[in-house]
């Protein structure tokens, strides 16, 4: 499978000298933002009004996934966040002598998924090797990893991401996967600096981690950031991972490079474990500050290891020891070769338990978050920019989706409700579509009520004011107790119209002029007479009428 | 009674000539009056008793497991075995109590045998004398029969008897020992370069080394897990085909185990010697082969042809790079496998407490000899990434060649292979630490490394006395996944060779009396 074509031609430029550190990192940030969208002969411009050489930065992901499995990679240890500390250890994870590693069927089978779902070319022989270092949360004092021949090879990611001044126009990226490899967790060091002791927690040891690794096919913070959150998508739908950074089953490591365009990369350096998605793009961005002013001033890019600090918002040189480690790289000679099949090899007298089949696999892989945006746009008619902030939300689309089911309401108009009042409102609470209170059949409900001209659009907003609240009242009941309900006397609401106008002469004489706009106020104003109960279509029809009625008296 | 065959005691024990608790007995009696051999690590008297005492109730309530129901056996101290210490003879595992059992000991104890104890050996089973362990050397029971001690009178320099004792060959040394002195029916050795077969041609016993991926190494602490096999010591073939029948078959926690199915086999008394194909490698007339043991072997042919086989010389031509590539794959493997002692989770733990490395480092340093830690040191520079391609890469090459070198001789239509075991005889400790560690690996291991690069199954047969009365063995390398075949011609030699029994009556004599008053007509 050849590696599709990737646009290298990504670049922006300081756009002054910084004082203030974290002054810098916003202008850097607005000028990242402007240069990645316009390109070329924006850019072009920025260079020469700065007289300085452009910089362009080089971004290459390694991603540790764990896999979703009951079980280890190569024991029968269960796989459980938060356990009680070592309460999941097998003699193996805890490398007892003697013991050896079975592969676990389940990982290998989510690993070539995803291979899949990324568009690698999958080994039908893939080996095993050992990673030799010390540290206390190895017990083996090696890892088991796939250095040589990995399981899967040569994919692509491809990922939007919103650009522009309102973040409403979208692009599209694709980044190459060098590979993807089954590999062992390690446990969790706890240090103890006051008692100047370190404690070991091996319930991780030994879980199933896929790496993902990248090609240095990014720019800059956003885009990794984008990246990462579809390659998150993607495997939670396959369910090879259920990629929660905060839980640690998504944890990111960024190599990452300046240069100036036309010249040979920069020396790298990695920041190691961001594992929060809202400092991906920040940890990112910051190195490449860091390393471009620090290159602007005649320094030197050291090949080293950085962690990013998220209280200080900015990276931190990692304590190297003794330079370079040599991990001493050897097949892991307890595990056979890990062999593949298809449809076409497989082998006939075998039992069907004992053999990963890759086209089988295959089949089961559901809807791609591409292709849940595809049919979304197809199927309800919504922007494509919609469909993505659908799909990128976690249970927003399952929620629109609901909604559409339960309401005749047009889904475009659906999708206005969902993105704009019922996201604002999470948003503006730090709440997950999961943790809303107004639930999918209300809403549902309500829009039920707008529709059939029950109640004006701006009923509707102060039902769903008084939703939020979360009393649980059904959308009907609200209407009741507040009398909400649209004015449905055709009586009353003319007479209404004719007091507003009777305490509006100036507007209406305006309007007489010919200034049709004003109308509008009017209509505005009956609405608030009502409390939003008139329906502004039949107060409109009745205003005109009634305007037309007066004699234009007063006009000269 | 102790001197019968594991096949001879089933039988008796089957008939209720004796029973399951007296013959543990008798043979913890002999443990402890063969003490000075240094045979055991660990005497498991009281669990061995109790096993005993379950057998003898099976027996009794006619629930016999098998035939090794009640059989008292040694497990060479690199098997794991659970509530009994195992220490691979070092002080990095002295006190470690594993809490499982490694297959092959699960499987023994399921088929109702008596683990008397655990046996001495190398340090982590690295070495070829069973003198370089943190529990001191063994001695060859050789070193004490009457078969010995006669000829050695003759020579004046070897009067001191502490002087004059002899290694057992390593590094199963303390197993071979045990089922030399009739301490028991069979033990498990562990066989990496030749650690079961060396052992067993200086003590005088059966040693097998099985195909690789035929016997489970679930337990086993490994020393070089691609070349690792569990292996057998019996006083005879037909015991350890009936030892390998209770361990061969896949097990699903040694991913490396064969998934066909094993076969447990008797061997038919033979037969006939006319379709059978025996090769003579030429490279194993090596340089350094006694006298001795080159005219058993050539013995050996000529038996086989005589006897109608047909014997062809054939060669090897890989053979001299072998054992160099099998240090450099050794050495590689032994650091990555040693790398997990460091006295966190197991074993011993240093007091240093300043930094965790400074911790590793002093655990290490205290837990490993001399030995281990040379090679930890050797193994971890042919893995750096530099030397990588020219020792390790270089080193599976030619292990490739060696292994396609006896597919070759093998498809060309040889049978089996006959070599020796072992250069000479077994020389007296005082004598075989003037080399060291090293040297005395490369020379020892000669001719029975191959067969683990290979992976081919091959056994130790007693061919014969030396002029000093001591036993020469000649090894018979098969196909792979061919023991049947391989055990068959084991046997007819065997029963062609006529092997003398070691002569122990001053140590076995007050043990065994009471028995041979009592079951004299049983056992002559």
């Amino acid at each position: 499978m050849a590696a599709p074509t990737v646009s290298r031609c990504r670049s922006w430029f300081q756009t002054g000298s910084f004082g203030v550190r974290n002054v810098a990192q916003v202008r850097w940030r607005k000028s990242l933002v402007g240069a990645s969208t316009l390109r070329g002969s924006a850019s072009k411009t920025t260079a020469e009004k700065n007289c300085d050489a452009p910089w362009t930065a080089v971004v290459g992901l390694e991603i540790h996934a764990q896999i979703c499995s009951n079980s280890k990679l190569f024991s029968g240890s269960q796989v459980k966040f938060a356990a009680p500390p070592n309460s999941l250890v097998s003699f193996f994870d805890a490398s007892l002598p003697g013991t050896l590693p079975v592969l676990n069927r389940r990982c290998v089978e989510a690993a070539v998924t995803t291979g899949l779902a990324l568009n690698c070319t999958i080994n039908k022989k893939s080996l095993f090797d050992r990673k030799h270092y010390f540290y206390a949360d190895l017990p083996a004092g090696y890892q088991i990893t796939q250095q040589r021949l990995p399981v899967a090879v040569n994919g692509s990611l491809s990922y939007s991401l919103c650009v522009g001044k309102n973040q409403n126009e979208m692009v599209s990226r694709t980044a190459r996967i060098r590979q993807i490899q089954l590999e062992q967790d390690s446990g969790k060091s706890l240090h103890d600096d006051a008692r100047g002791q370190t404690l070991v927690d091996l319930n991780r040891a030994g879980v199933g981690l896929m790496e993902v690794v990248m090609e240095p096919d990014m720019c800059c913070g956003e885009e990794a950031a984008a990246a990462v959150r579809e390659l998150q998508l993607i495997l939670q739908a396959i369910g090879s991972s259920q990629a929660n950074m905060a839980e640690g089953q998504l944890r990111v490591d960024a190599n990452i490079s300046v240069h100036h365009p036309g010249q040979p990369y920069g020396v790298r350096t990695e920041v190691k474990n961001i594992n929060s998605a809202r400092f991906l793009a920040k940890a990112i961005d910051y190195e490449i500050q860091r390393q471009v002013n620090e290159l602007e001033n005649g320094g030197t890019i050291l090949n080293e290891t950085r962690a990013f600090d998220f209280r200080l918002g900015c990276t931190i040189a990692m304590r190297d020891k003794e330079g370079k480690q040599d991990y001493r790289f050897m097949p892991e000679p307890n595990l056979p070769p890990l062999i593949l099949y298809d449809a076409k090899s497989l082998p006939t007298r075998t039992c069907h338990h004992q053999v990963v089949n890759i086209d089988q696999l295959r089949e089961k892989i559901p809807d791609l978050p591409s292709v849940k945006r595809a049919k979304l746009v197809e199927r309800y008619g919504i922007q494509p920019l919609h469909s993505f902030t659908l799909v990128n939300e976690d249970g927003l689309m399952e929620f629109f989706e609901t909604v559409v089911t339960a309401t005749q309401m047009n889904p475009r108009k659906v999708i206005g409700w969902i993105l704009k009042d019922m996201l604002g409102y999470l948003k503006q609470h730090n709440l997950v579509v999961e943790e809303s209170p107004v639930s999918p059949l209300l809403l549902a409900e309500l829009l039920n009520l707008l529709e059939s001209g029950m109640i004006s659009s701006s009923a509707a907003k102060q039902v769903l004011e008084i939703m939020w609240n979360g009393e649980g009242k059904s959308p009907a009941l609200i209407v009741k107790e507040k009398k909400l309900e649209l004015i449905q006397d055709q009586n009353e609401l003319e007479h209404i119209c004719r007091a507003v106008m009777d305490s509006h002469q100036k507007e209406v004489a305006e309007i007489k002029k010919g200034n049709q706009k004003v109308l509008n106020k009017l209509i505005g104003q009956v609405q608030r007479t009502t409390g939003g109960r008139s329906d502004p279509v039949s107060v409109k029809q009745i205003l005109e009428k009634q305007l037309s009625l007066q004699p234009r008296k007063k006009t000269p | 009674m102790l001197r019968a065959s594991l096949r001879e005691i089933s039988a008796a024990l089957k008939e209720g000539q004796v029973s399951p608790v007296e013959l543990c007995q008798k043979c913890l009696a002999l443990v402890k009056a063969t003490k000075f051999l240094n045979a055991y690590i660990t005497v498991a008297e009281d669990t061995a008793l109790k096993q005993a005492k379950a057998s003898e109730k099976r027996y009794r309530q006619g629930q016999r497991l098998g035939d090794l129901d009640g059989i008292p056996i040694a497990m060479k101290d690199n098997f794991s075995t659970m509530g009994i210490e195992t220490t691979c003879a070092s002080n990095m595992l002295k006190g470690y109590i594993p809490p499982y059992n490694a297959t092959v000991v699960q499987k023994l104890l399921d088929q109702g045998a008596i683990l008397v104890g655990k046996t001495n050996l190398d340090e982590f089973a690295m070495g070829s004398g069973s003198t370089d362990g943190a529990f001191g050397p063994v001695r060859n029971p050789w070193s004490y029969s009457q078969q010995y001690r006669e000829k050695c009178v003759r020579n004046s320099s070897m009067q001191n008897e502490d002087c004059s004792w002899l290694i057992t060959g390593g590094s199963s040394g303390g197993s071979a020992a045990a089922v030399s002195s009739f301490t028991c029916f069979a033990a498990l050795g562990s066989d990496t370069g030749g650690s079961t077969r060396n052992p067993a041609s200086l003590c005088g016993v059966v040693g097998l080394k099985p195909t690789y991926g035929v016997v489970s190494r679930h337990g086993l602490i490994p020393l070089v897990n691609s070349m690792d096999v569990p292996g057998i010591l019996t006083r005879c073939v037909d015991d350890a085909a009936t030892i390998l029948g209770a361990l061969g078959g896949h097990d699903p926690k040694d991913s490396t185990t064969v998934q066909d199915p094993f076969h447990p086999f008797h061997l038919p008394s033979m037969t006939d010697m006319n379709n059978l194909c025996i090769g003579i490698p030429k490279e194993y007339n090596a340089p350094g082969l006694s006298s001795e043991t080159l005219a058993t072997w050539s013995k050996a042919a000529i038996l086989f042809e005589k006897a109608g086989a047909k014997v062809v010389e054939v060669s090897l031509p890989h053979t001299c790079y072998s054992i160099v590539c099998y240090h450099v794959l050794c050495a590689a493997e032994v650091a990555s496998n040693m790398a997990r002692f460091d006295g966190l989770e197991y074993g011993h733990r240093s007091s240093a407490d300043k930094s965790t490395e400074a911790l590793y480092a002093a655990t290490r340093r205290e837990g490993f000899n001399d030995v281990v830690r040379g090679r930890i040191l050797s193994g971890n520079y042919f893995l750096l990434k530099q030397n990588y391609e020219s020792y390790f890469i270089k080193a599976q090459k030619v292990r490739r060649l060696i292994a396609s070198d006896f597919a070759k001789v093998f498809s060309s239509g040889v049978d089996v292979l006959l070599t020796p075991t072992t250069l000479g005889p077994a020389v007296p400790y005082t004598e075989f630490i003037k080399e060291d560690n090293r040297t005395r690996s490369t020379q020892d291991d000669l001719f029975t490394q191959a067969a683990n690069m290979a992976g081919l199954p091959a056994i130790n047969v007693p061919s014969a006395l030396s002029e000093r009365g001591l036993p020469i063995g000649l090894q018979f390398i098969g196909r792979a996944f061919c023991e049947l075949q391989l055990l068959n011609v084991a046997k007819w030699f065997e029963e062609h060779v006529q092997f003398p029994a070691i002569q122990l009556q001053g140590i076995m004599d007050p043990v065994d009396a009471v028995t041979q008053e009592e079951k004299s007509a049983s056992f002559p």
